[in-house]
């Protein structure tokens, strides 16, 4: 499930994905677009900018438990990469099935690791980064 | 919890102001259950304190949003069970 949360009103999140969005992406948007006028949501979650008045641009991945997995917060000019996003709900997912672990640079479909005494000091080889 | 689920039919919640940040109704004592439904108590110092940490509860809210072309209030809690991405942006009609 995806939120989208941004200061604008509701009524400025039906225009924008009327007029623009809905141009933008088949089908126009699926989830649901919140709106944080007061910037409330965004200061409990450490995203909103007092002096600019808009919450930047903070991402949170949150388990079936409510229970927060992962953030990314970045300042407005550069946007983010949902393939990031993706993989990473893809790692937290395996991990809660499996209780396997994934070393850096992990993606879906590579070996994953068991944590354990056997395989300290080992992991160079089971897990070699630069090859693909 | 009492507009839990029923998510199908968007209604319009121009009349029914979202709570904003809901937090957990037993905060000095150590019993965690449910949220509390008092609409105003959304100012005490407790609420200052709060903040985000992975691995901790992220914090729950109610609001207004427009979903499926009309208008409805959204809770966090609503979508327990599930993996939820939340993603807050600076602005509509910008750029990037």
């Amino acid at each position: 499930m995806v939120l989208s949360i941004s200061v604008d009103s509701r009524f400025v999140h039906k225009m924008w994905e009327e007029h623009e969005l809905a141009k933008m992406v088949e089908g126009g948007i699926p989830f649901p677009m919140l709106s944080d006028q007061s910037g409330e949501i965004g200061r409990a979650y450490g995203v909103y900018d007092e002096a600019a008045g808009v919450d930047i641009r903070g991402r949170f991945i949150i388990d079936p438990e409510g229970i927060v997995q992962a953030m990314e917060v970045l300042t407005p000019p550069v946007g983010r990469l949902l393939g990031e996003t993706i993989r990473q709900v893809q790692a937290f997912q395996h991990v809660a099935k499996t209780g396997e672990v994934m070393p850096a640079g992990w993606r879906p479909g590579q070996p994953t690791l068991t944590p354990g005494p056997e395989l300290t000091g080992k992991v160079w080889k089971v897990w070699k980064p630069g090859e693909e | 919890m009492d507009n839990a689920k029923a998510k199908d039919k968007p209604k319009d919640g121009c009349v029914k102001p979202a709570k904003g940040i809901i937090k957990p109704s037993a905060v000095t004592a150590a019993a965690d259950t449910g949220v509390t439904d008092a609409a105003t108590s959304s100012s005490s110092p407790q609420e200052d304190a709060m903040s985000v940490k992975v691995g901790y509860p992220a914090p729950d809210f109610e609001a207004t949003a427009y979903v499926n072309g009309g208008f409805d209030n959204i809770k966090l809690s609503d979508y327990k069970g599930q993996w939820v991405m939340i993603c807050f942006y600076p602005g509509d009609f910008t750029f990037v």
